[in-house]
């Protein structure tokens, strides 16, 4: 389903954040979600998931709206969320936190094998106390609480940030499959080789307003309009 | 360290034992020692029950009502009422009035916490000053209605035949009575222990500890939740207000305020929002109570307070404090 | 307005509702034959400036302390113990409010110490128990504070009763006038000390501390330490009231200075009056006593209007009053958050931005 906003405006106490955001995340695609520190990337996704009331302007995730909702509603029509600090429950096991997020009541043991050949870590782990794991593991439950039951709709907010590029890699196969399997991905990221490498379309904000939209390769050809829009080459920060 | 091990954090469980061992040669005789612990253990169980719901409203909503008292003396005015009712003589009808008066007690909790989270806590989520200005205010209304509804004068609330008398161990006597007390508190400890490690109600109150936010991500009513564990946490009041009630043989619409101050102490003890140190807050709490109740009976509450201050110095966040949030 | 550290009331509703509650009571002895109405506006002064220095803590430090009237006790506990261990006299009356403001600061640094660093809402718990067990240990100890019946003691010749200064504009001017006016000038001496406090660079960072407690932090301001500092100051002026007040009594018991009812009516007062304002504390001891005294008679006349009807009697008995209280305070709490002089000089704010 694509996702579409409209002129979203969004206060937090006396701050204006978000000035009037317009972009589309088709149906079917990874979106890459690009700025600078600041630019309101994290504030559009809390947004969309409604943990943020948007001010003003329309969230449509297909025909429905999703401004106003709760959060509760917005993962209900199917939004999944991995925040930037992951949020994962930890004194709850890996399996608790696992079984929370699959609202059906049981974890479909053919989905859960697919999600441990990405992240054999869980599998490992299964009984433990997710406060105990990595930061890379801890990432990995993130995720895989977000792909535990099929969602027309991913949020995810910096995965990569800390991790080691052996667990990049199978994020980003992880990242693919996802798509290859009908879901529609928004994704904030500051690591410009892991958007270049899984994005199809890009937005980039900043000052809480879209500057830029259009298709992700031809963002990385343009080196120019990269030092423009981003600030910095991102591939130095690598 | 391999993840998932986590020491097992001991020490705390034996505070009790290292109470009972300073104590006891204070007191001397060891039938008296006996009583009194055992005394100790009933008295620590319903003071559990009564705090339970106080810490864990406290560990999950960050909101610590004040008005909890007055649902204590709420519950031991069900019983009085149910018991006005109630048939008694045998073993049977003593125990059925009993459960029949507990769950009076819980569903009539229940049901006033319900509306008391609605209409006093739920427009003032998240500001304390708030929380406690309201919550007294609460507090007093339903203290007032009990005074208004009931009279002045403290009523009736006897233990029904079967649970009076003792049990008596060549020198030692232990009422009947405690050891009701002592078994019920035990197994709602368990039960709660239960809930909160295998139900998925219990996994989304511990989610909801450490994350409301992330619960309602996951596409959980958080508000709803809150309101459900505000009416259990309710309705256990209650149900600790009737074992109190029929331990003190009376119901007084004051009762809950007096009891709120030890059973402040009891989570402050335990450490807020944990079930298993309000367990062991309200273990130890009793003990000084009633070990302090023989030596220095003018001292006992300042002892429990000195107990406060003696744990807080050594753990600043209770005894078994929730995980960082 | 010096005197009043340049921060009178705004707007002249509010002011105009101080300056009658101060002039009644300066006038009271002169306007009023008979004892009951001196007593309720000594009462009003008393809780006035208990009030104000509850407002202190509550409505510019954001803190809820249930201590507040332990303080005011022990300055009660400490005039009557002396007065009645070393006889009356000023010498003793003095020695007693000093070993009580002592006390008071003491207690109060123990327990600011110890329970405002953890979170602000332990304080509360921990004031209260340890008030409740203060007041029990008060009660139990009948040789040194004479238990539950109190000690009634006897103050300086000058102050008592049968002591006549002559006539004035036809009122009998005794001992007892003469108290009062001790208790008011001191009660107002203690309020314009508490606003001098208020606007002083430490009640700035106070306010700044209750508005943003992590930005105060990051500016700088040790916020542990300027909270207890602020508890012990105005414990200091609770224990000097709990003195004038016992002074005024000739009575010192556990009902008169460290029941907890007299914390939830100084709370009652400070929320209706309009917190952070320390205005409203007089405006709000002036509506509380006089509605204590006079309206229970009213609830008690509606008690009988409604004999007839089923329950609503119950209700509407006089000593039911403090249900009324309770509803009014949550309203209150709920929709009137600001308080009588809160709201009204919210109302000359936006009336003069207008």
């Amino acid at each position: 389903m694509n996702l579409t906003l409209d002129g979203v405006h969004t206060h937090i106490g006396r701050y204006h954040i978000l000035q009037g955001v317009d972009f589309q995340a088709p149906a079917g695609l990874t979106t890459m979600l690009l700025g600078r520190n600041g630019a309101g990337k994290t504030t559009t996704l809390r947004t969309i998931m409604g943990l943020w009331r948007a001010s003003r302007g329309a969230i449509r995730l297909g025909e429905r709206r999703l401004d106003g909702a709760r959060a509760s509603d917005v993962a209900r029509a199917g939004v999944a969320y991995v925040p930037e600090t992951m949020a994962i429950f930890s004194d709850l096991s890996v399996r608790e936190n696992l079984l929370l997020a699959a609202r059906a009541g049981a974890m479909d043991e053919a989905r859960l094998d697919w999600i441990f050949g990405f992240f054999p870590a869980l599998k490992t782990f299964w009984a433990s106390r997710a406060g105990s794991l990595s930061g890379g593991q801890k990432q990995m439950l993130s995720i895989a609480r977000a792909l535990i039951e099929p969602r027309p709709l991913l949020l995810i907010d910096e995965p990569t940030k800390g991790l080691a590029p052996a667990i990049i890699d199978g994020l980003i196969a992880c990242l693919k499959d996802v798509k290859e399997r009908g879901a529609t991905i928004l994704l904030v990221e500051q690591n410009f080789r892991v958007a270049r490498e899984v994005g199809d379309r890009v937005a980039v904000m900043d000052n809480g307003r879209i500057v830029h939209a259009g298709e992700m390769a031809a963002l990385a050809e343009d080196a120019e309009l990269q030092g423009r829009l981003l600030g910095l080459s991102l591939d130095s920060h690598q | 360290m391999t993840p998932g091990a986590r020491r097992p954090d001991l020490l705390p469980a034996l505070t009790p034992l290292i109470v009972a061992a300073i104590a006891a040669p204070f007191i001397g005789s060891l039938p008296t020692f006996v009583t009194l612990t055992v005394a100790s253990l009933a008295m620590g169980a319903m003071l559990f029950v009564m705090a339970s719901g106080l810490t864990l409203a406290f560990g999950l909503m960050d909101v610590l009502n004040f008005g909890h008292g007055a649902f204590i003396a709420v519950g031991a005015f069900a019983a009085t009422v149910v018991y006005q009712f109630a048939p008694h003589g045998s073993l049977a009808t003593d125990l059925a009035s009993f459960v029949a008066a507990l769950a009076a007690a819980a569903v009539v909790c229940g049901f006033v916490g319900y509306v008391y989270e609605r209409l006093l806590i739920a427009p003032v989520y998240g500001r304390h000053l708030e929380q406690i200005l309201i919550t007294i205010g609460g507090s007093i209304v339903i203290e007032q209605l009990l005074l208004a509804l009931f009279g002045t004068e403290p009523l009736d609330l006897s233990p029904p035949a079967a649970f009076r008398g003792a049990l008596v161990f060549g020198q030692i006597a232990v009422e009947k009575y405690r050891l009701v007390a002592l078994g019920l508190g035990v197994l709602l400890y368990v039960l709660l222990l239960l809930v909160l490690s295998r139900t998925r109600i219990g996994l989304l109150i511990r989610a909801g500890v450490e994350n409301r936010e992330m619960v309602e991500a996951l596409g959980y009513r958080i508000d709803r939740l809150f309101t459900a564990v505000f009416m259990a946490a309710s309705a256990l009041a209650g149900v600790g207000g009737v074992l109190w009630g029929l331990y003190q043989s009376q119901a007084r619409a004051g009762m809950g305020a007096d009891l709120l101050v030890l059973v402040f102490i009891v989570i402050i003890i335990g450490g807020l929002g944990s079930v298993t140190g309000c367990f062991l807050g309200a273990t130890l709490v009793a003990l000084i109570a009633n070990y302090a109740g023989f030596l220095a009976p003018k001292l006992a509450l300042v002892c429990n307070i000195l107990l406060m201050v003696a744990v807080l110095l050594w753990r600043p966040r209770g005894l078994y404090p929730l995980g960082a949030k | 307005m010096r005197l009043l550290s340049g921060d009178p009331p705004r707007g002249w509703p509010a002011r105009a509702l101080v300056v009658l509650v101060a002039l009644a009571l300066a006038a009271t002895p002169l306007l009023f034959h008979g004892a009951k109405p001196l007593e309720v506006a000594e009462k009003i002064c008393v809780m006035a400036a208990l009030a104000a220095s509850y407002d202190v803590l509550l409505g510019y430090t954001g803190i809820v302390s249930f201590a507040h009237v332990m303080f005011f006790g022990v300055g009660a506990y400490g005039v009557g113990l002396a007065s009645y261990a070393l006889g009356p006299g000023w010498g003793a009356m003095a020695l007693g409010l000093a070993g009580g403001l002592a006390l008071s600061a003491a207690l109060a640094l123990a327990i600011g110490l110890f329970s405002l660093r953890v979170q602000a809402i332990f304080f509360a718990m921990v004031t209260l128990a340890v008030a409740y067990a203060f007041n029990v240990l008060a009660s139990q100890l009948p040789d040194l504070t004479g238990g539950e019946d109190g000690r009634s003691f006897r103050v300086p010749e000058l102050l008592r009763p049968g002591h006549h200064f002559g006539h004035w504009l036809g009122t009998a001017v005794t001992g007892r006038t003469l108290t009062y006016y001790l208790v008011l000038a001191g009660a107002a001496a203690l309020f314009l000390v508490l606003l001098r406090i208020v606007n002083s660079p430490f009640g700035r960072v106070l306010q700044a501390i209750r508005e943003n407690p992590l930005r105060a932090e990051a500016l700088g301001y040790r916020i542990v330490f300027h909270r207890t500092l602020a508890v012990i100051v105005t414990a200091l002026v609770a224990a000097f009231v709990g003195g004038l007040d016992a002074m005024w009594l000739r009575y010192v018991g556990p009902d008169t200075a460290l029941s907890f009812s007299i914390q939830i009516d100084v709370l009652v007062i400070v929320v209706i009056g309009g917190r952070g304002t320390l205005y409203g504390a007089v405006v709000g001891a002036a509506v509380f006593v006089i509605a204590e005294n006079y309206l229970r008679a009213l609830i008690g006349a509606a008690a009988t209007a409604t004999a007839d009807l089923p329950l609503l009697p119950n209700l509407l008995h006089p000593d039911r009053w403090l249900l009324w209280l309770g509803v009014l305070f949550i309203l209150a709490v709920r929709f009137a958050p600001r308080g009588i002089v809160g709201e009204l000089q919210r109302r000359h704010d936006e009336g003069r931005r207008s």
